[in-house]
């Protein structure tokens, strides 16, 4: 097991690697097999009114003009060991994993990502707790029922969940709730946790039910589905004729099974919303990892980009690599 | 150009809101000009709406993207320039007034506009005594200075404008972070012979130096207190307000600063007890709080979102609290002359006179999106001439007619066939492309439509003039918006050939008349705020006769003015926003 999981983590520590080498490729070596020069990427980071010697002097301060492994080189290294950075008048020292300075606002970016992990954590997590929780409940409801007119309803709502995106379902809650009714706080509202948990659930309670209604459908579906088949099998038939009081048969040997699956998406769901949960974080303004990867990419700023990527491979990694473990704890096939 | 995203707007009378500007303009305070109490559709356009001198509140702005720079050497947004006067006094600003009386400039941190001599190559000012920065220190001509030379550095300040490296004589100087000089004084072009007086050296006279003095790069600095890049965390306030909390790219709070002093800032009335702005907050959010009461200002003044837009318009009870804004800002179409046969001048005439002014105009959203123009500079610019030379008025579908007898001139009688390019994220510049391929289509001129990423529209394509002419960019759709109101800050960059830089990065698209090069230096040179305006008149005159520049749309933005707040009004000095300076909270 142990073995296992070093050997995880090392094929981890890989794929990111090669994660960012293509980031890199793409902002870097695309555009000049396209026939860019490298003071054509340094004139994106210039003023506007800026002349050919201010141009080449920021060529020079990003350091364009060197070949491409030797860019990629600095970058790596400053993930391990940190770097310098010049401010004007000083120079600063950004500690490793230094993802650089922003070329733009000339920020440094892991500092930035740390905030606003913060934020994104928060929004993803409250709402995976409400939508894993709501869909896997309805499903199960919705599978013992079938055919009622909750399992028909519950569906009805869950594909309807499935197919508003966010940004419709986002701003109408918006303007019911917090614009009409006066109950939930206004849009970009964020108080950390730290400072007051109340606030923090309360100024949340949109956003994570509004992501939670997207995803709980799509949970709900799979879970009916799952149990549908689940209780339909033989063992099932069977702990029922040993007697076996009806909650038991369905959570114990029913759902454990049917979970399996549900537990794979989860994980991996999970992975990509703390990577920036782009569309919620941007209806409900919300200063997240995903809205940082909006601006990056709006800005051509690269340092930005491969900060985001990074840590959005790294929990998908992450995530993977628990899924992966937790199948050993729910389904005892997978130890043997 | 200051950098003003996307703009969406919406028509009614200029002559009006002209009208009433003309009656405002030689008063001097607003809050004795002549006061609407009922709110109503452009009730703060040219007047101003709901004065107030009370004091105390919040006043709560929010933008749906970020500051460029809070830094006063690295902003080039015009609403940062509007803003930036809450924390910092630059020499001069425009006049708090509203409409065009706002177009004049003041004294602000010099006691009086700029006194120039050696033919407008040297520019005096006096500080105001008396005036401190945050932390109690007084502010003396060294610390302007010392602004200035930090802003020249343009490794550091990328963002910032260029007119001080542009004109002042620097001698070689780069940046004060560079400087040998112990005080990091040492930039010769400006003097500083005593703490209250400061003296500008220029390379080449330039009449219009007050304009330059309005610049942030002006607001005075203290060296001990300066990090680079860092500044912009906390920028050492000398106006009324200094920061308290800056979360940067999130939000950030200014409190009121106890050593500000009214009694020597007759342009600022410093009325709510706080100023709170979010960052990075969902544009439709933001129209749909400001129309709840929970948001007071949309700081960007781009006006509001197409979804809003349509709301405001068709219900009365709220379009009475909306405002249409003329931004000093002209969509247009480069006619390029590097491209056959747009060399030939009838040719050109061609398409001056075929264009559909009114499809030109649907395309930026009909009477919506601002005035058909006639011309290049936006009427509301002192000393602006409205010249129609090509019918765009009587025949506002085109003149098909002309535009034939000027194709057989050209010796194109049956058309010819070229490009029209235009930034790919722009659905109005879409839209005018298509609405021009069909218009040119009626007198055979056949236009195939190139789109490029906005990105690097005037970096690597149309900007560029080899690859412009390479890849047959006879049209090239684009925009402008003015520096500050007057023929140099809005004309200058567009058609004076020798700004053109061939490695791209052009603002001049294409207009090379060396008539037009001399009346800009004319213009430059001259003194006489009068005699400028004939002459940039002038200007815009020449480039109509030339046709290399097809005038589309004076633009216009709609702003939602929430019922929360006092003391409103468009200034057109600061180019179509709301006075930030002025504002208060009821």
């Amino acid at each position: 097991m142990v073995r296992y999981i070093i050997r995880r983590l090392l094929a981890a520590v890989l794929l990111l690697g090669v994660v960012s080498a293509v980031t890199f490729a793409i902002f870097f070596l695309v555009p000049r097999l396209a026939g860019a020069s490298s003071q054509d990427l340094a004139s994106r980071y210039v003023g506007r009114s800026a002349n050919a010697q201010q141009v080449k002097e920021m060529t020079d301060k990003l350091g364009f003009n060197d070949p491409i492994y030797v860019q990629y080189g600095r970058f790596v290294k400053a993930i391990v060991a940190g770097a310098d950075y010049d401010t004007g008048p000083t120079t600063v020292h950004c500690p490793a994993p230094c993802f650089g300075y922003s070329f733009l606002t000339q920020n440094p970016v892991w500092p930035d990502l740390l905030d606003r992990l913060t934020v994104t954590g928060s929004l993803a997590g409250g709402a995976a707790v409400i939508w894993l929780v709501a869909g896997v409940a309805t499903g199960v409801l919705s599978a013992l029922r079938r055919g009622s007119v909750f399992d028909r309803a519950a569906m009805g709502v869950a594909l309807a969940g499935v197919s508003l995106p966010i940004f419709f379902t986002g701003l109408l809650s918006l303007s019911i709730f917090s614009y009409g009714l006066h109950l939930l706080p206004a849009g970009g509202s964020y108080t950390p946790i730290t400072q007051n948990p109340a606030e923090w659930a309360y100024d949340l309670i949109l956003p994570w039910t509004t992501l939670a209604f997207l995803n709980a459908a799509g949970y709900a579906r799979l879970t009916r589905a799952g149990m549908l088949e689940t209780m339909g099998e033989d063992y099932i038939r069977t702990a029922r004729a040993k007697g076996l009081p009806g909650r038991t048969v369905v959570i114990k040997h029913g759902l454990r099974s049917a979970l399996t699956p549900i537990v794979t998406i989860f994980g991996l769901d999970l992975g990509i919303l703390l990577g920036g949960a782009v569309l919620t974080e941007s209806t409900f303004s919300l200063n997240g990892i995903g809205k940082y990867a909006i601006d990056g990419i709006n800005n051509n700023d690269l340092p930005k980009v491969l900060g985001v990527t990074m840590v959005g491979a790294f929990f998908i990694i992450v995530a993977n690599l628990l899924v992966d473990l937790l199948y050993a704890v729910i389904d005892p096939r997978v130890r043997l | 150009m200051k950098r003003r995203p996307a703009v969406a707007a919406v028509a009614a009378g200029v002559a009006f809101a002209l009208a009433l500007t003309g009656c405002n303009g030689n008063k001097s305070n607003p809050s004795t000009s002549t006061n609407t109490a009922q709110a109503q559709y452009n009730a703060a356009v040219g007047k101003v709406f709901s004065a107030s001198t009370k004091k105390g509140g919040t006043l709560r702005f929010a933008n749906s993207g970020d500051w460029d720079s809070l830094d006063p050497a690295d902003t080039y947004y015009g609403y940062s320039w509007d803003f930036i006067r809450l924390y910092g006094r630059a020499l001069t600003m425009f006049a708090p007034k509203p409409g065009k009386a706002g177009t004049e400039l003041v004294p602000d941190l010099a006691e009086s506009l700029g006194v120039s001599s050696d033919g407008a190559k040297t520019w005096t000012y006096k500080l105001r005594k008396g005036v401190k920065f945050e932390d109690g220190t007084p502010i003396t001509s060294k610390d302007v200075k010392y602004a200035v030379e930090r802003s020249l550095d343009k490794a550091t300040f990328t963002q910032g404008p260029t007119y001080f490296n542009d004109f002042l004589d620097l001698q070689g100087y780069t940046s004060p972070y560079q400087d040998s000089d112990p005080n990091k004084l040492g930039l010769k072009a400006v003097d500083t012979p005593d703490d209250q007086t400061i003296v500008f050296h220029l390379a080449k006279p330039y009449g219009g130096f007050d304009y330059f003095a309005m610049l942030p790069a002006t607001i005075p600095v203290p060296v001990a207190k300066d990090t680079g890049t860092k500044y912009k965390e906390h920028v050492v306030s000398s106006g009324p307000y200094m920061f308290d909390q800056n979360n940067l790219g999130k939000s950030f709070t200014l409190k009121r600063n106890p050593n500000w002093d009214p009694a020597n800032d007759p342009n600022r009335t410093a009325l709510p007890d706080t100023i709170e702005v979010a960052l990075n907050v969902n544009g439709d959010d933001i129209d749909n709080r400001l129309q709840a009461g929970s948001l007071d200002i949309a700081v960007e003044g781009t006006g509001v979102q197409s979804a809003a837009q349509g709301k405001i318009l068709a219900d009365p009870n709220l379009k009475k609290n909306a405002d249409l804004a003329s931004l000093a800002r002209l969509w247009f179409t480069v006619i390029n002359s590097d491209v056959a046969p747009l060399d030939n001048i009838h040719c050109r005439k061609a398409v001056e006179y075929a264009v559909d002014h009114e499809g030109y105009q649907r395309a930026y959203g009909g009477d919506a999106g601002g005035d058909i123009a006639t011309n290049l500079m936006p009427p509301q610019l002192p000393g602006a001439q409205k010249i129609d030379l090509y019918n765009f008025m009587s025949k506002k579908n085109g003149d098909i007619d002309s535009a034939k007898k000027e194709l057989a001139a050209c010796g194109k009688p049956d058309g010819f066939e070229t490009n029209v390019s235009f930034r790919a994220e722009r659905g109005k510049e879409k839209a005018t492309a298509e609405s021009m391929q069909q218009a040119l289509a009626k007198v055979g001129i056949k236009l195939t439509i190139k789109p490029y990423p906005l990105a690097d529209y005037v970096k690597l394509y149309a900007g560029k003039p080899d690859y412009a002419k390479a890849n047959n960019l006879g049209l090239i759709i684009y925009g402008w918006g003015a520096d500050w109101p007057d023929g140099f800050g809005f004309l200058q960059q567009i058609v004076d050939s020798r700004v053109i830089r061939p490695q791209g990065g052009n603002s001049n698209l294409g207009v090379k008349i060396p008539e037009v090069d001399a009346l800009v230096d004319q213009a430059l040179a001259s003194t006489d705020a009068d005699a400028r305006n004939k002459i940039w008149a002038q200007v815009d005159k020449t480039v109509m006769e030339n046709a290399v520049i097809l005038p589309g749309v004076w633009a216009k933005v709609l702003l939602y003015r929430p019922t929360t707040i006092s003391n409103v009004y468009v200034n057109d000095g600061l180019g179509g926003y709301y006075d930030y300076a002025w504002m208060g909270v009821k």
